[in-house]
């Protein structure tokens, strides 16, 4: 056993060096050369890119679709976890497969379905012309495009947690006299909240990121129907890199953050990684 | 749907009653949309439409990108796994957390990071471009794009699986005499292999309707580097909604006919793991 020492040292070294070179190569060097290109002409440059009034409209956009996509699909989330696991019911299995239909969809096609029922050869079209209301090229279809892509994250991170937690506490707080929703408020909301927290973390990321789905039934026009992301396709297009490197970093910089609050949750609730490692 | 067992908690009519409706508004129905356009179409005409040879060249890229991009993270992937799980070295944390870097940025952000890397002026373009390798905008750069998509879906699944492998096991075939390939043939793989499946199926179905990070590295030369999302995203921009759906109907039937094969080749693989064991 001893003398293997050495060489089982090596072999792992020469791994760990695989494994780094790899992750240096694919993940980080892509990250470096957004914020390398969006600084290459100067700061000031790239505060000028981030000034213009498309830029800040497109900003507006992407905050104000998260801000609604994200609760909808948190209150869902929360709902459809409680259904699943304080209760047993058939077809239980067939339903979480549902919830997670949206993964294995692509972006584009997200998009294209809403087109389906709300375009103008789609199943609400005429109806929807006669009343003169616009849902795709516009922004309800972008929140609706949204909303799709982001279905399943806050309800497969809470599944498996409710799951461990079981409804011991729960049936006990009933059984002393409160209420359903003073047992959800006091008892259960409590137990989940750092998985919430982390499910919609990753929720938010992916609404403020999306582009396929959104680039579908956003229509393209600027300063009413483009969010960050379409924005930098927009610059990009137009042989303007300092422009879309500067939109890129913005949305780079919201990544980071994810991931820094991502790991810190993770340092102190180590329980949370289940859900990612089965999820997605 | 009836709640059987317990039914002391209160709430299932009302939590179930706002999944199953919310699914359907937001998912089912407009889902089902897409399936119901494209049986309009009728069979011989939805043939013909997904059997072009535009179409064929980018459903055929877009799956066959998908697989050579999860196979080579396969590879890669539990190397990464194997280093975080066992290696203790200064910044695997910070490794540990940029793995999931992909799963956070957003694609058009990642499309256009690596285009501005691999092209002829890029950091690595520069330096292999000369050297005869081409990436950006070519078929190469397709399966790159969905490397970096896929990565930390295999990462991820590994970590747990090898985290919990018997240790002494392998000590135990090394003392026996196996060496480090026989043991990591003999008794590491079978114990992962189940897991590695998952991973790469999960990289997979993502990568196959991946469409923000590939289009700026692609080039999207018809029937050499275009993938199947850009072709419906072509025919809705002129209006062929059509033919759209019915190359995205082909494409979700495609992937979840995948979906349940290799489900049922995990199911057989436990099956047989447990009947062994």
């Amino acid at each position: 056993m001893k003398p293997s020492r050495v060489p089982a040292n090596l072999g792992a070294m020469l791994l760990l060096g695989v494994a780094l070179a790899y992750v240096g190569v694919l993940v980080l060097l892509p990250l470096l050369v957004v914020f390398v290109e969006a600084l290459r002409s100067g700061v000031g440059a790239y505060l000028e890119a981030l000034s213009d009034p498309y830029a800040h409209s497109a900003i507006r956009l992407t905050l104000m679709t998260a801000a609604i996509s994200v609760p909808l699909n948190l209150v869902f989330g929360v709902a459809a976890s409680w259904a699943i696991t304080k209760f047993d019911f058939r077809g239980k299995n067939a339903l979480i497969t549902l919830i997670d239909l949206p993964f294995a969809v692509s972006p584009v096609i997200s998009g294209l379905i809403y087109l389906l029922v709300f375009g103008a050869q789609g199943w609400l079209g005429p109806w929807l012309l006669e009343h003169d209301i616009r849902v795709v090229f516009a922004v309800p279809g972008i929140i609706l495009a949204t909303t799709f892509v982001t279905f399943p994250f806050v309800a497969r991170e809470l599944i498996p947690l409710m799951q461990a937690q079981g409804t011991d506490e729960e049936v006990t707080a009933l059984s002393l006299g409160a209420s359903g929703w003073q047992t959800f408020w006091l008892v259960t909301l409590p137990n989940i909240r750092w998985g919430l927290l982390y499910g919609v973390l990753l929720c938010n990321a992916r609404a403020m990121g999306e582009f396929g789905a959104v680039s579908v039934v956003s229509g393209h026009i600027r300063g009413l129907t483009n969010t960050l992301p379409l924005h930098i396709e927009i610059l990009h297009k137009e042989y303007n890199p300092v422009g879309a490197f500067a939109t890129a970093a913005l949305l780079a910089m919201l990544a980071l953050v994810t991931l820094i609050t991502k790991s810190l949750l993770e340092m102190r609730h180590p329980e949370l990684r289940q859900g990612v490692a089965r999820q997605r | 749907m009836t709640a059987r067992h317990f039914r002391v908690l209160p709430g299932f009519g009302l939590t179930m009653g706002y999944t199953l409706l919310y699914l359907s508004l937001i998912v089912l129905i407009p889902l089902s949309a897409a399936f119901l356009r494209s049986a309009e179409l009728g069979p011989e005409r939805f043939w013909a439409v997904v059997t072009t040879p535009r179409v064929l060249s980018a459903l055929r890229l877009s799956f066959g990108a998908a697989l050579l991009a999860a196979l080579v993270n396969a590879v890669f992937g539990f190397i990464i796994a194997w280093s975080l799980v066992r290696l203790r070295f200064p910044g695997r944390r910070i490794v540990d957390a940029i793995i999931d870097l992909p799963f956070a940025l957003p694609t058009a952000v990642a499309g256009i990071a690596l285009t501005a890397l691999y092209s002829a002026n890029g950091w690595i373009g520069r330096i292999i471009e000369p050297l005869g390798f081409k990436v950006a905008y070519t078929p190469t750069g397709v399966v790159l794009a969905l490397m970096f998509v896929g990565l930390p879906f295999i990462v991820r699944t590994l970590q747990p699986v090898i985290a919990d492998l018997d240790r002494e096991l392998e000590g135990a075939a090394e003392t026996l005499g196996a060496s480090r390939l026989q043991t990591f043939r003999w008794v590491v793989l079978p114990a992962i292999w189940p897991a590695l499946l998952t991973g790469c199926a999960l990289a997979f179905s993502r990568a196959v309707g991946e469409y923000g990070s590939v289009i700026f590295i692609a080039g999207n030369i018809p029937l050499q580097s275009e993938i199947a999302p850009l072709v419906i995203m072509t025919k809705l921009e002129e209006f062929e909604y059509g033919e759209a759906t019915a190359i995205a109907v082909a494409m979700l039937l495609i992937s979840f006919t995948l979906m349940l094969a290799i489900n049922g080749l995990q199911l057989w693989g436990q099956r047989r793991q447990r009947s062994r064991t």
